[in-house]
């Protein structure tokens, strides 16, 4: 039985890998034919206005645009297989440079965001499970219902507002002050690690300080989805058979709760906030336009106000890939955490 | 509907009180939505007094404007009422318009079972995994040169998001209900797989969707003002809407001018929580694996009867 259970783990983490590549095909596939089979020529919308006719059409064949839709389609699966996701057309830069210069912002406020989740939502939602449909727990619940219903720019704004009135020196906007933007020398993209490597501790201070405010925000969001699951769990787990043991051994109430019942209660935990990747890439890209933040969400809508086909493309292409990987990650994440979990 | 009813007043807990707060805001909202030309002072683009004088651009709130002016001079309580419509034409449409969509795609590829319907669960099922808010910016920006910047093309963005859901569900409970020996007992009897769909399935696989209905309300609301927020929602010649309220009050904020900022956003996370409430407590009342009834008090009619007659 124990050796069955240990066999499986790698033929699960195989399978799920190889299911990757029909998934990412239907992904791409859409995106594909979204963007590409839509009425409208991307050139003509994105540079019209600015280009002579000859020059569009020149542009529309370095594009590729002039061939079937089917070899487009082929070419455009092989660039992605390669990593390559197209020249943007209104400002004709490589879209994976941008998302080399821009995703580390991303990354690191996505990253903040999770921490602050978990340290809100972890505390709150054991204790709201434990006290069930008593006034501790509705304030709970109505706080989870609440940082997920309202609106992250809203929030984000009154954060920025009570700030500005009571600690005017914190910094609101942007990932760093100008000064450290001018000093850190960029070598890895990110710049919070860019500088820990100039092992320059202001401009660290100065970038974590300009991380607050943005990751507590986006955190805000994840953690009402958290508090909910954690409640449920805890209550669920607290009905199980192996708690009431516990009980009747006489183990106090506190101690059940903390050792028996959270514990077993956090394991979906994992799968959730790898559920939730796909909420926490819509609230960065609202929490960058927030802060102006330099990401790839502000990056992205930008270029759809341009009406620039291929960079939306292109990024959306990523944010896809990125989707895909994660939900990997996480289920062999969960699989290894979690032994029930097997094909 | 009687009996759901009692069945909601039978739940104990929180559910009920809930589910009633949720009703209520919602309500209020409605009658915002519906008579917002008489409630509202000024019209939804109206920078002047009919007089034709220019109203005040950023005053505070005051007796003159309840919930001051924006820096486009417009009145923010008629802002905030003139959204709500908006936020209901649009909310109530895509709505509609996906479960009508979601659910015949759902039921018939549930029923029909195959390579069909195995096609069908991977491609909606990609399209649940995807951001939803990138998703409604993909489509808005297609929609843009198609249908324009207004409440319809918004309407069809967030319903192009929100189909899935209904087909996941449906399909499901379809899959399971094809099964049952009621089913069965109607396809011996000789039954055309279109009248097996209709008058046997459909009735069946449809209850959930009141409750999916008012949570992806609530949810359609949220994407609706973000992308209003983004600037790539409905455009601001065409109707009042809070999410682009709020993107032209994010400049006034390092100035510390909050009204422009505190209602629009009120306004959205108010209907937001109404129709969230609505949905949870009517999961939680309709749900019977979550529900937890009330002591009923009992009353032994026939009992006392006999103890009359005796």
């Amino acid at each position: 039985m124990a050796s069955a259970a240990a066999g499986s783990l790698p033929r699960y983490v195989l399978i799920r890998v190889l299911l990757v590549v029909p998934m990412m095909w239907v992904l791409l596939t859409i995106v594909f034919l979204l963007l590409r089979v839509a009425p409208g020529d991307p050139v003509t919308a994105a540079v019209g206005d600015k280009l002579s006719p000859e020059a569009l059409e020149s542009r529309r064949a370095a594009l590729g645009l002039d061939r079937p839709l089917v070899v487009q389609y082929l070419e455009y699966l092989g660039r992605v297989a390669q990593l390559d996701f197209g020249r943007t057309i209104s400002d004709n830069r490589p879209v994976l440079e941008i998302i080399k210069n821009q995703g580390g912002a991303t990354l690191t406020l996505t990253l903040g965001a999770f921490l602050f989740a978990l340290l809100i939502a972890l505390p709150l939602g054991r204790l709201a499970g434990r006290h069930r449909d008593t006034a501790l727990d509705a304030v709970i619940r109505i706080f989870g219902v609440v940082s997920y219903a309202a609106p992250i720019f809203w929030v984000g704004i009154l954060l920025v507002l009570f700030v500005i009135t009571f600690v005017p020196s914190w910094p609101t906007f942007g990932i760093a002050s100008a000064e450290t933007e001018f000093y850190v020398p960029d070598r890895t993209g990110i710049i919070l690690v860019d500088a820990i490597l100039a092992n320059d501790s202001a401009s660290v201070v100065d970038v974590l300080q300009h991380h607050v405010l943005p990751c507590f925000t986006l955190g805000l969001l994840l953690s009402g989805v958290i508090i909910r699951l954690v409640r449920v769990n805890v209550i669920q787990s607290l009905k199980d058979d192996y708690v009431e043991a516990a009980r009747a051994r006489g183990i106090p109430e506190r101690r059940v709760v903390r050792k028996h019942a959270f514990r077993n209660a956090l394991v979906p935990v994992i799968t959730v906030i790898g559920l939730q990747f796909a909420l926490t890439l819509s609230g960065a890209i609202l929490t960058e336009r927030t802060f102006n933040w330099p990401g790839l969400g502000n990056e992205l809508v930008a270029y759809v106000t341009a009406r620039d086909y291929v960079a939306v493309q292109g990024l959306v292409t990523f944010f896809a890939v990125a989707v895909v990987v994660v939900s990997v990650a996480v289920d062999v994440l969960n699989a290894l955490v979690d032994p029930r979990v097997r094909y | 509907m009687r009996r759901s009813l009692r069945t909601i007043w039978q739940t104990r807990g929180l559910a009920r009180y809930l589910l009633v707060a949720g009703v209520v805001m919602t309500a209020a909202f409605v009658v915002l939505a519906v008579f917002a030309p008489w409630i509202a002072p000024y019209d939804f683009a109206q920078n002047t007094t009919d007089a034709g004088e220019r109203l005040p651009k950023l005053a505070p709130p005051s007796g003159e404007h309840w919930l001051g002016t924006n820096d486009q001079f417009y009145d923010i309580w008629s802002r905030v009422v003139w959204g709500a419509r908006t936020a209901l034409q649009v909310v109530l449409l895509s709505v509609f318009l996906s479960a009508l969509v979601g659910v015949p795609l759902g039921l018939l590829s549930g029923f029909t079972g195959g390579w069909p319907d195995r096609v069908m669960v991977f491609l909606m099922d990609a399209l649940y995994s995807f951001p939803s808010l990138l998703l409604a910016i993909v489509f808005s920006f297609l929609l843009r040169s198609a249908v324009g910047g207004g409440v319809l093309a918004a309407a069809l963005a967030l319903t192009a998001v929100y189909i899935p859901q209904y087909f996941r569900v449906v399909r499901n409970t379809t899959v399971s209900a094809r099964e049952a020996t009621y089913v069965e007992a109607a396809r011996a009897l000789g039954a055309r797989p279109f009248t097996i769909m209709r008058k046997y399935l459909f009735g069946n696989v449809v209850q959930s969707v009141p409750v999916i209905g008012t949570l992806n309300a609530a949810d359609a609301l949220g994407t609706l003002a973000a992308l209003g927020f983004l600037g790539l929602g409905i455009q601001p010649t065409e109707a009042a809407e809070w999410g682009y309220d709020l993107s032209r009050a994010l400049d006034d904020t390092s100035a510390g001018v909050w009204w422009p900022a505190l209602f629009p956003g009120l306004a959205i996370i108010l209907l937001i929580t109404a129709l969230t409430l609505v949905g949870e407590g009517l999961n939680e009342t309709l749900n019977p694996a979550l529900r937890r009834r009330r002591l009923q008090p009992v009353r032994f009619t026939a009992l006392a009867r006999e103890g009359g007659a005796r």
